[in-house]
């Protein structure tokens, strides 16, 4: 991590002690209020008729699921509007570029803020899943880093798009095509064998489902090494190939 | 001439088919007030932004405080003070907030931020709005920000592109006293502008932009002493005849005129004996000005122009 990196990060902490009681709501109280809802109100119906899900309390089927999915819309509202604003709108980031950052230094430090957030936000909702009995084993901790890198495969991917918008168009698309179907359909609220068996491999492509299978693995502290290792790649692949794609953007529309 | 801050030569900008600056060769002495007058599109802001070491050089050569700014970006822009067109502050920020993050991005620490925050504030008349949002404060205020930010690192070089634009008049003179005191003090500046009385203001040594290249250099006398006569002649008339008889008598007597929409202008060693002349021809104008000579009308004789177009 340069120190140019950790310079736009401390910006955006400063910023964040400002205006840190806006995102509370967005960040902290709703993931929990969906975890509560699903969990244990849906969860008490499925648990009594079905007996659960694959041998396991509904809330513990879902609060890995719920993780990643939140981990995922941080990351991506963290790098759709405010990367666009920091070109178009406010310009913070040419004021930046002017002064010693790079461009490709501003964009990690977008990345790596968005991870900050990230974790800030895994962190309460494991905390939350644990006391409300969503969390089986105490290999869960593990569910933490599995959700950050799941943060970053998306931040990484979104803020090296956003910064070539000149409008935001295309942002409510993205969410509606791709942010939802893929919190619906990646495993997060009923195991992926239930979709129909001609789409059933999509879930590969998906990241989030990568990210949802390491969570759970970790909450149920049931590791199967070939598969943890295939979601670990993927999700890095997401990252670096974001990362070399977001170096270019970021070059091209900050210093051209 | 190892001492030169910045040294072009051949300097091109080209974004795809555009050729925005036209190969340009210029030299900035330490210390002194440089600047890039021409109308809007000259290519006035690319050039400063290719200084600024964010713009990378389509052809030619650049040279920013001895270095090669492909090579030394980063490292040079930490050297630099710039002030950009657009107000770019941190509107997310305090006043105070927007000098101290700003400082960070150089890699000072806290405490000499804070000390020099303080002395800038001052500088800019801006101490009582420390604790205030950006927003609010005036387009002047947010200038003078502005500049307060761009000269936390002490920067051997100041940048400003279009300083005084959008201001009311008053805020475009506190600007630049303020400007003057900074130049007094040992500062280089680097200042593109379309307006003629700020380059004349506060620039030492100008070059003249006009669509990509550079027409006149000089300090502002030099170029009017070159590219004009010490008086100018407005002439407003009713009717189309006697703008023709004034162009006449004005031919006659050896005078260039300029015939622009709304007026004509004579170009004149001396406007008394012009204004004599038109008498002794019957010529009655609806009005009669005579001024000195501007960078207006050095402009509007290299390029056929006025820099408003």
């Amino acid at each position: 991590m340069s120190t140019l990196t950790m310079r736009y990060v401390e910006r955006e902490a400063r910023v964040f002690a400002r205006l840190w009681r806006g995102s509370v709501f967005s960040s902290f109280v709703a993931p929990a209020l969906m975890l509560g809802a699903l969990g244990i109100g849906l969860g008490s119906l499925i648990n009594e008729r079905n007996d659960g899900v694959e041998g396991l309390t509904y809330i513990q089927f879902v609060a890995p699921g719920l993780l990643a999915a939140t981990v995922m819309n941080v990351a991506v509202n963290e790098c759709m509007w405010p990367v666009m604003g920091g070109h178009k709108w406010s310009r913070q980031y040419h004021a930046m570029v002017a002064a010693p950052l790079t461009p490709a230094s501003v964009y990690h430090g977008v990345v790596t803020w968005a991870g900050v957030r990230v974790a800030m936000s895994a962190a309460a909702f494991l905390l939350v899943a644990a006391l409300l009995g969503g969390v089986k084993s105490p290999w869960g901790v593990l569910a933490f880093p599995a959700a950050i890198l799941t943060g970053l495969a998306f931040a990484a991917m979104m803020a090296a798009f956003s910064i070539t918008q000149d409008d935001d168009l295309k942002f409510p698309l993205i969410v509606r095509l791709g942010v939802q179907p893929l919190f619906l359909l990646s495993g997060t609220f009923f195991p992926v064998r239930e979709l129909p068996r001609g789409i059933r491999w999509m879930v590969w492509l998906s990241p989030l489902w990568h990210g949802v299978e390491l969570c759970r693995a970790a909450c149920l502290g049931e590791f199967h090494p070939t598969r943890a290792f295939i979601n670990i790649a993927v999700l890095v692949v997401f990252v670096a190939v974001g990362a070399h794609w977001g170096r270019a953007t970021f070059a091209r529309r900050l210093a051209s | 001439m190892p001492d030169a801050l910045v040294a072009a030569e051949g300097l091109t900008k080209q974004f795809g088919p555009f050729e925005a600056v036209r190969g340009i060769d210029f030299r900035v002495e330490r210390g002194e007030a440089f600047g890039f007058l021409g109308p809007n599109g000259a290519g006035k802001s690319s050039t400063m932004r290719m200084i600024a070491c964010v713009s990378p050089i389509t052809g030619g050569s650049l040279r920013v405080l001895g270095q090669d700014p492909a090579t030394h970006g980063s490292e040079l822009r930490g050297r630099l003070g710039v002030v950009p067109q657009e107000d770019n502050l941190d509107t997310e920020l305090s006043v105070w907030d927007n000098l101290i993050v700003y400082g960070r991005y150089f890699d000072l620490p806290r405490a000499l931020l804070r000390e020099r925050a303080e002395e800038l504030l001052e500088f800019m008349q801006l101490t009582e709005r420390r604790n205030d949002r950006v927003d609010p404060l005036s387009g002047g205020m947010k200038r003078r920000l502005t500049i307060a930010r761009a000269l936390i690192n002490e920067p051997e070089l100041l940048l400003l592109d279009e300083p005084t634009t959008g201001l009311d008049p008053q805020a475009r003179h506190l600007l630049w006293e303020r400007l003057y005191r900074l130049k007094s003090a040992g500062v280089t500046l680097i200042l593109t502008t379309h307006y003629m009385d700020e380059a004349e203001q506060l620039c030492d040594r100008l070059v003249i932009m006009d669509r990509g290249q550079i027409v006149g250099e000089g300090s502002p006398r030099q170029l009017i002493g070159e590219y004009c006569t010490r008086d100018v002649v407005e002439l407003r008339f009713a009717g189309i005849d006697g703008l023709e008889r004034a162009q006449k008598m004005a031919y006659d007597r050896g005078e260039r005129v300029e015939v622009l929409p709304d007026r004509l202008l004579v170009y004149s060693d001396d406007g008394e004996a012009t204004t004599e002349a038109l008498a002794h021809h019957g010529l009655e104008p609806l009005s009669v000005l005579v001024r000195r000579s501007t960078l207006e009308d050095v402009f509007l004789t290299l390029t056929g122009r006025t820099l408003e177009d």
